[in-house]
């Protein structure tokens, strides 16, 4: 069932891109969709993580202020104390906010949308206390392998978007064939019956934080890469971006349904929209318009979906 | 009701955000001198007052099981209008950036009524798109008012106290007792406590989701409005963030997310509380930066104190 | 509350027009026909009990009744006058009210604004008239000699409280029929007789009463006519006062259902579970007992007296400030569910819905969530596995599912509850503890369960029975344990117990009351 609703975005989605792609020669070309996909990458890596985060119920608001935050951070650091040093120390402090989200709404049980708020609020200050109010960037932007991350290519293919990729098909395995990923589900279900069976829910929760955490830190990794620089709110913004592609692909937020295949192609949809409107002449804030259009329309397909369902199984 | 409980709790009770706002208040009266002055008091009702208009609406929206995350935009949107339809006359003016608010909320409204979705989800749809609308219609241009009248409004004062300050204030009373006294504002916490409940007792649902909305659009165009005049301009990126700092002054003046509870003395105090902090450490000259931790910090304690003074520690199974 | 008591009071039919009458009544869903010609009618103080199984469409005909669903054909006479209902709110204008299963009030408002809900007094300007509304609840609060006030906050109050201001709300518009959809379910048997009594005093006032119930002794004990429906048909009325339980059960279930006293375990190991002097602050106090391999251990005693919340200790959700649980001779004192499921407790939960299921998920993936290990290698699943696990105890239990891929959302009560039983049989456990097994599910269910609870206890398993049910208790127990105010009163055999002794001991008459655990 829930495979027959994310084909009806599937649907939805190819429909796009014939329309885009008789407007636009360009659009379908290899090469666009390599851009397209690229540019994507960043939301879809952050996605993916705030995906499993839903998935057991709760939600991340934190992820923009977080990547601003690791993006600083890798950035600033890398001429000072190296790349590996900067990488690996990023990934430290990332996971450690993580960490913070995943225990105050874990093991405290707070409500995950007002304590993700708050931290959102105070990320935000903590990148700006850090960097005074200053953007930071690299000097020696030719000389480092930095730029692997967000300018390299691997077998013709664009590093972000194996990133991405590779992100998303582990992540996506380990939710749908593991223990792991079936407790996951379990706790966003019904929360009390999977206590009731047994199974450590303050941790899966805490855990799904630690994984939307390395998610950010992997798209800080890719964004500072890609920028070289980083201005102190980068990622402003961007949980709601986030959300939007989950949202159109039709995860619920309710907790207990979902997968990560949906959020690709949610992020992917959100993607070409804005590509197609731009080659098609619009200026971009026209995305944004037709964003909020296409949201209205994916959740009213998908209750009708769920409506016709409710209706042929008699409960 | 006489006990400590009923001093929390109960039809008299004190809200814990008062003692708190009472507290920073005297707190920073000894740290600066220049903060317990008429000025400054008022400087303070006027600063809050645009945060402090959006979370009126939002505490209906809120007490009614639901969530705006489109104000912000809906500000900037009325704030653009006002200034951009001047020239077509003033009264015309704030009339056209009233009335997008209240289209927006209504376009909310009947989404949320009759699709059923999660309202976070609609309203965030309405964020980007209406933002949409405020590029497409400045083209990515500040306006600037030309009609003085209309900056000078945003600059006036009745006696010593600023008119913007007053509209606020008038505004909280009012609201206050449509929600505690007439048959719209209990139904709003009917439906936001039990809604399968309500349909049963005939309350249509629909209809006061609709007119929640509504309020929250129309108090947000009318900040936009008066934002507008204060600045006597509009950006396209007015508003950004506004909602944020919407839902935090509303969760802290103890109104609950999942709907049935709270109130617009507590969001007064919510409000009170944030435009305080911050007005009192840019007096004691703390960086604005660290507002931003200091209010997060202080989001998270209220969540924490919540939980350890409600929790029937020993009642509950420890999940 | 004596069960047997009920049978001595029976009331012979009351002569009169009736003042509601459902004739005809069809309601098909798509796919199914929900209610298939039904008739059914209600006289003046008169109360008439309706029974079937679950899923026979009792629920279905009295939403019709209370304008929450639309008949497709058949008619509602009320009064002598036809009726169709648009709403509930347009029935209980009409005097037609239903007192839900489910509790529909609002917690954080007062009792007069909910008793009110959707019809507070009004003042010109849509202002609520607080007088007018303090003055008509005090009226209304009078009638039923409640014991609370006006301005409490509903959420405050106990169930039995909540209960009442459900049936107040009924007495805003004068009804003329009453719907009471299981109304005991969650009352104790302290609070029964109040409820008895209202419906008493209703009758008198000359109101219709439809009662719907699955307890035999009350329905016995209150009603004057009973009518059964089974899969949506209706089978027939009959006067109380000329039936007998086994008659009505033949109705329901097309047989007649004989419950095997008989056939309990007999042969007994060493001891499995040793609880010494457990204590639960402000829940339960020195409490001990034990339960040997291959023996039923009944736990009995009224809703509030600590019996859930000392098995949820046992099973590690709660924390004791003293005294032990030993497993199989070992110390054990879990402080999380994980470790007791690890260390072969399994706990089939009081209620199914809420902790024993997650209702999104299928039947397969529910079946297996308490043992996940044994399902997967190195983390992952092996789906082959899990669906040998799911067939086996689908066949076992006899489980109808149209497949595994079902959400168990779907299914009915009693096929649920044999999913979450399955689940913990699958993790193997040494000790197996069933708090209320069969509230709210069908006969035929029930009987299957009883009977597999008892298979399992001969084949080793030691098992904690909870029930508030007197015959399941006298059915399946060895030993009895009693429990009342947060105390073990007595201890029993269960083959030479007397009712009269487990009532007393439950009720803590003749002892003198605790005062040292503190309740409610």
């Amino acid at each position: 069932m829930s495979f027959l609703s994310a084909q009806g975005i599937l649907v939805f989605f190819l429909l796009g891109m014939v329309v885009f792609s008789f407007f636009s020669e360009q659009f379908l070309s290899q090469s666009n969709i390599m851009t397209v996909v690229r540019q994507a990458s960043i939301i879809g890596i952050i996605a993916v993580g705030v995906t499993v985060v839903i998935i057991g119920g709760n939600l991340d608001l934190s992820v923009g202020s977080l990547l601003s935050f690791s993006t600083v951070l890798v950035v600033d650091l890398h001429d000072k104390i190296g790349p590996v040093n900067a990488i690996l120390l990023m990934f430290a402090l990332t996971l450690l906010i993580g960490a913070v989200n995943g225990f105050l709404i874990g093991f405290m049980r707070l409500n995950s949308l007002i304590v993700t708020l708050a931290m959102l609020s105070a990320i935000q200050g903590l990148v700006l206390i850090y960097s005074g109010g200053q953007n930071v960037d690299i000097a020696n932007q030719q000389g480092t392998w930095f730029a692997f991350f967000g300018r390299g290519y691997v077998a013709g293919i664009a590093v972000p978007i194996l990133l991405f990729g590779l992100l998303a098909i582990v992540v996506q395995v380990v939710m749908s064939y593991t223990g792991y990923g079936r407790r996951i589900f379990a706790v966003g279900g019904n929360p009390m019956a999977a206590v009731y069976s047994g199974i450590r829910k303050n941790w899966c929760v805490f855990s799904t934080y630690l994984i939307s955490a390395f998610c950010v830190a992997c798209a800080a990794l890719v964004l500072g890469s890609r920028v070289m620089g980083s201005q102190n709110n980068v990622g402003q913004g961007y949980e709601l971006l986030v959300l939007a592609g989950i949202i159109l692909g039709g995860t619920s937020l309710l907790g207990g349904a979902g997968s990560i295949w949906k959020t690709v192609i949610g992020v992917l949809i959100l993607g070409f929209i804005q590509n197609g409107l731009l080659l098609m002449g619009y200026p971009y804030y026209i995305q944004w318009i037709v964003t909020w259009v296409i949201i209205i329309l994916a959740v009213w397909l998908d209750l009708a979906n769920k409506r016709k369902r409710l209706l042929t199984t008699h409960s | 009701m006489t006990s400590l409980k009923g001093f929390f709790r109960g039809k008299t009770a004190i809200q814990p955000i008062w003692i708190f706002v009472i507290a920073i208040f005297i707190f920073f009266s000894f740290m600066s001198e220049y903060f317990l002055s008429l000025s400054n008091i008022t400087n303070i009702l006027v600063q809050t007052s645009t945060i402090g208009l959006l979370a009126l609406g939002m505490t209906y929206v809120m007490i009614n099981g639901n969530i705006d995350l489109s104000v912000g935009a809906t500000l900037g949107l009325a704030a653009s209008l006002v200034v951009g339809i001047q020239p077509l006359g003033l009264t015309v003016a704030v009339l056209a950036a009233l009335a997008a608010g209240i289209v927006i909320g209504a376009i909310n409204g009947l989404i949320v009524w009759k699709t059923g979705v999660n309202a976070f989800i609609v309203t965030l749809g309405a964020m980007i798109g209406v933002r949409g609308l405020i590029f497409l219609y400045t083209q990515e241009q500040s306006f600037y008012a030309t009609n003085f009248a209309f900056a000078d409004f945003g600059a006036s004062t009745i006696g010593p106290i600023p008119v913007l300050a007053i509209i606020f204030l008038l505004c909280t009373l009012v609201m206050h007792l449509v929600l505690t006294r007439t048959g719209h504002g209990r139904n709003t916490f009917a439906v936001g406590g039990n809604p399968e409940a309500s349909i049963d007792a005939g309350i249509r649902l629909g209809r006061h989701m609709m007119i929640n909305f509504i309020i929250v659009g129309f108090f947000a165009a009318l900040a936009g409005v008066l934002l507008a005049s204060q600045m006597g301009a509009a950006t396209p990126n007015l508003g950004r963030d506004y909602e944020l700092w919407t839902i935090t002054a509303v969760v802290l003046g103890g109104t609950k997310l999942t709907g049935g509870y709270g109130s617009i003395t507590g969001t007064l105090g919510g409000v009170l509380a944030i435009g305080i902090l911050r007005n009192g450490m840019n007096m004691m000259q703390v960086p604005a930066f660290y507002v931003l931790v200091i209010l997060g910090a202080i989001l998270i304690s209220v969540l924490i104190i919540d939980k350890k003074l409600n929790a029937p520690s020993t009642k509950e199974v420890r999940i | 509350m004596n069960p047997s008591q009920g049978n001595a009071v029976q009331r012979p039919p009351i002569d009169a027009e009736p003042v509601l009458r459902l004739a005809g009544i069809t309601k098909r869903f798509p796919g199914v026909v929900a209610l298939n010609s039904v008739d059914f009618d209600v006289r003046p103080g008169e109360v008439h009990a309706l029974l079937g199984e679950n899923g026979a469409g009792k629920s279905t005909l009295m939403k019709v009744l209370a304008g929450k669903h639309k008949a497709n054909e058949g008619k509602i006479i009320l009064g002598g006058e036809e009726m169709e209902f648009e709403n509930p709110k347009h029935a209980k204008r009409a005097g037609v009210v239903l007192i839900h299963q489910e509790q529909s009030l609002v917690p954080e408002m007062t009792v007069a604004e909910n008793i009110f809900l959707g019809s507070l007094p009004k003042k010109w300007g849509n202002r609520v008239d607080w007088r007018k509304l303090r003055e008509d609840t005090n009226k209304i609060l009078e009638t039923l000699k409640c014991s609370f006030q006006h301005d409490d906050l509903v959420g405050s109050l106990s169930i039995a409280k909540k209960q009442m201001v459900e049936i107040a709300r009924a007495l805003v518009f004068t009804p003329r029929v009453v719907v009471f959809d299981e109304p005991t379910a969650s009352l104790t048997d302290h609070e029964k007789p109040v409820l008895y009594d209202v419906i008493h005093s209703l009758c008198d006032q000359g109101v219709g009463i439809v009662y719907i119930s699955h307890r035999m002794d009350e329905i016995f004990h209150l009603s004057h006519r009973i009518s059964v429906l089974r899969d949506g048909e209706y089978t027939g009325t009959v006067n109380t006062c000329a039936t007998s339980e086994d008659e009505v059960t033949r109705m329901m279930i097309g047989r007649s259902l004989e419950l095997d006293h008989a056939s309990k375990p007999s042969e007994f190991g060493d001891n499995m579970l040793e609880i010494r002097n457990l204590s639960v602050k402000r829940v339960f106090e020195d409490v001990s007992f034990n339960v040997r391999k291959g023996e039923i251990v009944g736990m009995y005693g009224l809703v509030g007296a600590g019996r859930s919340e000392v098995a949820e200790t046992i099973f590690g959700l709660r924390t004791p400030v003293a005294g032990d649980v030993v497993l199989d001779g070992e110390v054990v004192n879990f402080r999380h569910s994980h470790d007791a499921v690890a260390a072969g407790i399994a706990l089939v939960p009081e209620d199914r819905k809420d902790q024993g299921l997650i209702l999104g998920m299928n039947c397969r993936d529910n079946m297996t969530l308490a043992g996940l290990g044994t399902v997967s290698s190195m983390g992952f699943m092996k789906g082959s596995a899990e669906r040998t696990v799911y067939d086996k105890y689908q066949q076992a239990m006899k489980i109808k599912t149209p497949g595994w891929r079902q959400k168990v959302g779907n299914l009915s009560g009693g096929n649920q509850q044999k999913i979450v039983i399955g689940k913990w049989l699958h993790t193997h456990p040494k000790l197996l503890i069933l708090d209320e097994p069969t509230r709210g599910i069908d006969v035929g269910s029930k009987a299957e369960i009883h009977a597999l609870v008892k298979d399992l206890a001969k084949s080793g398993y030691a098992v904690l029975v909870i029930s508030s049910e007197m015959p399941e208790v006298l059915g399946l127990s060895n030993r009895i344990i009693a429990m009342y105010d947060g105390r073990v009163t007595a201890e029993f055999d269960g083959d030479s117990v007397s009712e009269d002794e487990l009532v007393q001991a439950i009720t803590g008459m003749g002892k003198p009351s605790p005062t040292a655990a503190v309740t409610g």
